[in-house]
């Protein structure tokens, strides 16, 4: 039982972003960046942004963390490329809800469904959004911007 | 001597019998906090049951028993750490609000800007930022005794650190984050040399090893009583008895007074002076049920057991391949510290955890020590002398297991 959950938590897809994260660089022409950090396991990222008007022509992180953050930041940058700003924040309020066992379109989120099983480790769900948390200030701040999650 | 009768001892600690996620649970996570024998959890129940009331007060008989038995368990930290007298022994919240109460009962009124204070790489953050808070608040400066890559003290350049504006040296007893034993009673006799008073953070030690603070000659010594089998919200701090009566009270309000009007109050004697409101009177009774606990059976022998439980462990994670232990100082109490190669030990701790093994990971309290070796966190097993053998194969079997999966 536990081990199905950990391979549910664990999926190949997650294991391959831990190990090549993608967009995994700076961005010495980037617009807007942002710093998350979670103090309590040592997670700390960068994710820079590039936009053109209101469209994310490139986005990408540096950073070191756990396997959960670095493959949810790696998948986040895949799926934010190209998108408007509107619909990047429709999907960081999407997987905020999956993280927070709510009910979603599975197929609204994508390959980013492959990190459902971590609402079934509660102490995990930040790992798994501190990427979303920080790309969302990003978004917001015409500047450096920080955040921090417990 | 005889051999201690582990599965006798389990029985006393019921929390230990139960299974998470499927496995027998191993309680590997005791410095954070450590597990209450039935003695500890009876003797709290037994006081709300017989004996509630307010200590130092009523005439009345309930209060009457209340007190003895706040003032028996004084008595009982007084033995456990051979202070010469009672007035030495003062109950608070744990060592933090000891080292808190200290800082500014002791150390801030001699401190004027440009004195420092001594503290040490491997403290806990507790030991750290009250002494930082200080410096804010008076313009003295911190100074930090460095650490080798083994995660001992390096104490070359000690001597040129204790200063004569070197107003305290706070050091930690154990390292909490490493498990390393400090030589504390050598740092203590060389700052006394120079005239300086010396804090011992105990907190992780008290569990793991004879304490005798007249031995040490030491002018405090603060630990709290949940990494010692005791309740949380319970800790105490001995202080040599000529310096308590220097130092002002550092909260005034009731049990603390003997006199009060709106012209002058007079404080009371030690240690009630220290002691203000109505204390954590089942934590200390409690506190002393932990302590009887551990004399029962022996400190000494409680402590040779779970050393050997450490060096067993220590040996099977050398012995596996992609595993790195954080601090290998020769003397160690009850922590080992480690990293799985390619694995970021977050991963590791819900790993684990889904096989009923618990451990800490993260930084343990000690960021300066994670930076010194470059890495955010650690996964930190550490023992208490309930623990098994089959719980170190719990640990090696989890290890692979994370290995396995992360191969």
């Amino acid at each position: 039982m536990s081990s199905a959950d950990l391979r549910d938590l664990y999926q190949q897809v997650i294991m391959d972003h831990n190990k090549k994260p993608r967009n995994f660089r700076d961005m010495p022409d980037s617009n807007h960046l942002a710093h998350g950090n979670n103090p309590l396991c040592g997670d700390a990222l960068v994710v820079y942004l590039k936009l053109d008007g209101d469209t994310i022509e490139d986005v990408s992180f540096q950073g070191s963390g756990c396997a959960i953050s670095v493959a949810s930041a790696s998948l986040m940058t895949e799926a934010l490329k190209g998108k408007t700003m509107a619909d990047a924040e429709a999907l960081y309020e999407l997987v905020h809800k999956q993280m927070t066992g709510e009910d979603v379109d599975t197929a609204a989120l994508g390959k980013l469904d492959v990190l459902s099983g971590v609402k079934e480790f509660p102490a995990r769900v930040k790992c798994a959004t501190l990427s979303w948390h920080t790309v969302h200030a990003a978004m917001e701040s015409e500047q450096d911007s920080s955040v921090t999650t417990e | 001597m005889s051999a201690l009768d582990i599965q006798a001892i389990r029985k006393d600690f019921p929390i230990l019998d139960q299974q998470v996620n499927g496995y027998d649970l191993a309680y590997l996570d005791n410095a954070a906090s450590s597990q209450k024998p039935l003695q500890v959890i009876e003797a709290i129940s037994d006081y709300y049951r017989q004996d509630n009331a307010n200590v130092h007060r009523g005439v009345h008989r309930l209060s009457q028993r209340a007190t003895d038995a706040y003032e028996a368990s004084r008595e009982k930290v007084r033995k456990f750490l051979n202070a010469k007298s009672d007035k030495e022994i003062v109950f608070v919240r744990g060592a933090t609000e000891a080292i808190n109460l200290i800082a500014q009962s002791f150390v801030r009124p001699q401190l004027n800007a440009g004195d420092e204070i001594l503290v040490s790489h491997l403290e806990h953050h507790a030991n750290i930022v009250p002494w930082q808070m200080l410096c804010e608040q008076t313009g003295a400066t911190l100074k930090v005794i460095p650490m080798t890559l083994e995660g001992e003290l390096d104490l070359s350049g000690f001597d040129d650190l204790l200063t004569p504006k070197t107003k305290i040296l706070a050091v930690g007893h154990v390292s909490n984050a490493l498990g390393t034993v400090n030589p504390i009673k050598d740092m203590i006799a060389k700052a006394h040399a120079k005239d300086i008073p010396v804090l011992i953070d105990g907190a992780q030690a008290v569990p793991h090893l004879a304490v005798d603070v007249q031995d040490l000659d030491c002018d405090f010594y603060v630990f709290s009583g949940h990494k010692m089998f005791a309740p949380t919200g319970i800790g105490a701090f001995y202080g040599k008895q000529d310096l308590l009566e220097e130092m002002p009270p550092w909260q005034g309000g009731g049990d603390m007074i003997l006199s009060v009007s709106f012209e002058h109050t007079q404080y009371n004697e030690l240690p009630y002076k220290f002691e203000a409101g109505t204390p954590h009177i089942a934590g200390s009774i409690g506190m002393g049920a932990a302590i009887d606990y551990m004399n029962s059976i022996g400190i000494d022998k409680l402590a040779k057991y779970e050393h050997d439980l450490l060096v067993a462990a220590t040996q099977k994670l050398e012995a596996l391949d992609g595993i790195r232990i954080i601090g290998t100082a020769k003397e160690k109490a009850s922590v080992l510290s480690f990293m799985i190669e390619g694995v970021h030990p977050h991963d590791v701790g819900t790993i684990f955890d889904q096989q009923g093994v618990a451990i800490r990971t993260g930084h343990h309290c000690a960021q300066p020590v994670m930076q010194f070796f470059g890495i955010p966190a650690t996964a930190r097993a550490s023992f208490a002398f309930y623990n098994t053998m089959e719980e170190v194969d719990a640990l090696v079997g989890a290890i692979t297991k994370v290995q396995e999966l992360f191969a």
